[in-house]
């Protein structure tokens, strides 16, 4: 069954599901941050110009109600697994940035059946230092105000005023809070046991990372394509922790050059 | 009417220059040891002695914190189980949805029971925001995690007929058989809080006994909710015993002493600022819908203390005067202190359990000593022998 372009909801293994298709070419399954999918940023028709973006709103992060029991990194890799599965999509270049890269990388340790390449983008997941290292900045020992400025290099895009902001987009920021927390808060933003299985993921990948990111500093991501057998490391240059809003050609430039065999 | 002594056991000489952080952050270098040793063995002290004069005992727990000593309330517990000897001992609450093991709570709460002859109240809260960073427990999915643990806690408390299993999504047991199990019959009273009309039917329905705080002449639409929880359940009216309140209490045998002691106790409130913004709405906590009019209204919650003409009160920087008109503090002579107190549970359409709040801040021995013999003494008799006004109506269907 083919996905239709554009906004649509599916529904997969018993989980309804927000979908944004958009662009031709090869797939390339765009798995969103933890501040939830922006569909008006131009990070999307960017990517769209090279490929043929799939891009669901990850469960909780949407409006669909989703069961309670379901609160795992785990249990969206294996939605998604049943995604490619129940659409019969191929050579799937997946693309996961911050926690979104962390369902990219236990998507590819379960199966890389259906993938063709990695590209994690600022991406959560492991845990590379000792007990008394913070490898990934608390989010929630800031108030939202302050975690902009360090989420942001371009401090203009981090002054946000929540009283202007529409509804849809208040509840979307709502829901994203919730939504990283439930499936982050403990253990904060990584699985003990990922590092331990990158050794699987044999698909050629690229580690992404925004040079002046601090929330996980590049030296993090240096750490996560080093673990990964078949990774090189790259960083973008001006960006803050989300190189495609700060940066978006510059993001989609890279990971479609990648995509496509040439160099990064 | 039933009164239970209540203190936070602060930590006061830290309330000075703590520079807007009286939680979470708050270096415990600024808690000298010594000093703390004779705070705590001071309040046990005064608790005793509200033993003697015929009160009852509330405690609590919090964490990371220098308004609140007790970060387990099952040591507090267990000391008063074993120095006092008539009190009704009230944990409100033990903050269940921190808490990653209802086994060891169940096994805490019946010794606790045992040892202390049959006294214990048990009041189970979820836990307030600000302590789910330092128990790290997650915010979201609290309300299931909370109900769920109180049904572990009860079955384990009257299962007698050897091992039972309990494996679901949040707790693993495979063979729960708790030793000693609770001495009262079928387990010790549960007790909870809220805030909410939707969390008191659900106290209502199970017939647990609801307490407010701050809730002041707003304290009546919760009262009701129970009620009608309740009816609809049980088919009666719930007796007042079914109800508490905590209120501070300051008496003085002149209005202008204690008014004086009202100022102390006041302080309590006056520290609830001091909790650093970012711990104060962790993500989950509450609902989306609720995030949102926060966002709106730019991160103001809702005042939700109200005097009984609908003036709202600001219960962290009200004046005692406020603080009397909006129920949420019974202060002045005793005559005065009771025609308060029992005027709130006229307004509330019955009130069976005062939690006083008879200790705060920096009210030294001295004056918790008066504050709780002259309550004791001069109102406490007249509260035993108060008809709650729904008894009354009872009594006429």
């Amino acid at each position: 069954m083919a996905l239709a372009d554009g906004k649509s909801t599916i529904e997969v293994s018993g989980i309804a599901l927000e979908m944004e298709v958009r662009g031709n070419g090869k797939p390339l399954l765009f798995l969103h941050p933890e501040i939830g999918m922006d569909r008006a940023g131009p990070a999307l028709n960017a990517l769209a110009k090279g490929a043929k973006v799939i891009a669901p709103t990850h469960p909780a992060y949407g409006k669909p109600a989703v069961p309670l029991s379901f609160n795992t990194i785990d249990d969206i890799a294996y939605l998604y697994l049943d995604l490619l599965e129940a659409h019969d999509l191929r050579d799937v270049n997946v693309v996961g940035l911050g926690i979104g890269g962390w369902i990219a990388a236990e998507i590819a340790v379960k199966s890389t059946q259906r993938l063709a390449k990695m590209v994690l983008v600022d991406a959560f997941g492991v845990k590379h230092g000792d007990r008394d290292a913070r490898d990934i900045y608390d989010m929630w020992f800031v108030t939202d105000a302050d975690l902009q400025k360090v989420l942001y290099l371009n401090q203009e895009i981090a002054a946000r005023d929540n009283s202007k902001l529409p509804d849809d987009e208040l509840y979307a920021i709502a829901r994203a809070r919730e939504a990283s927390s439930r499936f982050g808060w403990r253990p904060y933003m990584h699985d003990p046991k990922l590092k331990g299985r990158l050794h699987r993921i044999k698909i050629p990948s690229l580690v992404l990372w925004g040079a002046e990111d601090q929330i996980v500093a590049p030296a993090y991501g240096r750490a996560y394509a080093a673990a990964l057998p078949n990774a090189s490391f790259a960083t973008i240059e001006k960006s803050g922790h989300f190189p495609h809003i700060e940066q978006p050609q510059e993001f989609a430039r890279r990971t479609l050059n990648f995509i496509e065999g040439k160099s990064a | 009417m039933r009164v239970f002594h209540f203190t936070e056991q602060p930590y006061a000489p830290a309330w000075k220059d703590h520079g807007g952080a009286l939680r979470i952050t708050i270096p415990n270098s600024r808690l000298d040891p010594k000093l703390a040793s004779d705070l705590l063995h001071r309040y046990y002290d005064e608790w005793q002695l509200a033993d003697e004069l015929g009160l009852d005992i509330m405690c609590n727990e919090h964490h990371s914190t220098a308004t609140c000593m007790a970060s387990t309330v099952v040591v507090t517990l267990s000391v008063l189980a074993r120095i006092t000897k008539k009190a009704r001992l009230l944990v409100l609450g033990y903050p269940l949805a921190h808490r990653p093991d209802p086994l060891r709570a169940a096994e805490e709460l019946s010794t606790i029971d045992v040892i202390s002859r049959g006294r214990l109240n048990m009041g189970f809260v979820k836990g307030v925001p600000s302590e789910f960073t330092p128990s790290n427990a997650n915010p979201v999915n609290v309300e299931e995690r909370f109900w769920e643990s109180l049904d572990f806690i009860i079955k384990a408390m009257t299962t007698h007929d050897g091992p039972f299993n309990w494996e679901s999504e949040n707790f693993h047991y495979r063979q729960v058989n708790i030793w000693p199990r609770p001495w009262q019959q079928p387990h010790p009273p549960v007790w909870s809080t809220t805030g909410s009309k939707h969390n008191a039917q659900r106290l209502g329905e199970r017939g647990y006994t609801m307490a407010t705080l701050g809730t002041g002449y707003a304290t009546k639409p919760l009262y009701e909710a129970y009620r009608e929880a309740y009816r609809a359940k049980f088919h009666r009216e719930p007796p007042p015993d079914n109800f508490g309140y905590l209120g501070l209490v300051a008496v003085g045998e002149t209005e202008a002493e204690g008014r004086r002691r009202g100022e102390l106790v006041a302080d309590y409130l006056r520290t609830l600022p001091f909790t650093p913004a970012p711990f104060r709405n962790p993500p989950g906590y509450i609902s989306v819908d609720a995030n949102v009019h926060l966002m709106k209204a730019a991160g103001r919650p809702p005042n939700r203390s109200f005097t009984k003409d609908g003036r709202a009160i600001n219960m962290m920087t009200g004046s005692v005067q406020d603080l009397i008109d909006a129920g949420i503090m019974f202060c002045g002579t005793p005559d005065q202190v009771y025609d308060q107190i029992t005027g709130f549970a006229e307004s509330c359409g019955g009130m069976g359990n005062l939690l006083s709040m008879t200790h705060a801040g920096f009210m030294g021995h001295d004056d918790t000593v008066a504050n709780l013999s002259l309550f004791a003494k001069e109102v406490l008799p007249r509260l035993k022998e108060y008809r709650q006004p729904n008894e009354a109506a009872a009594a006429a269907e």
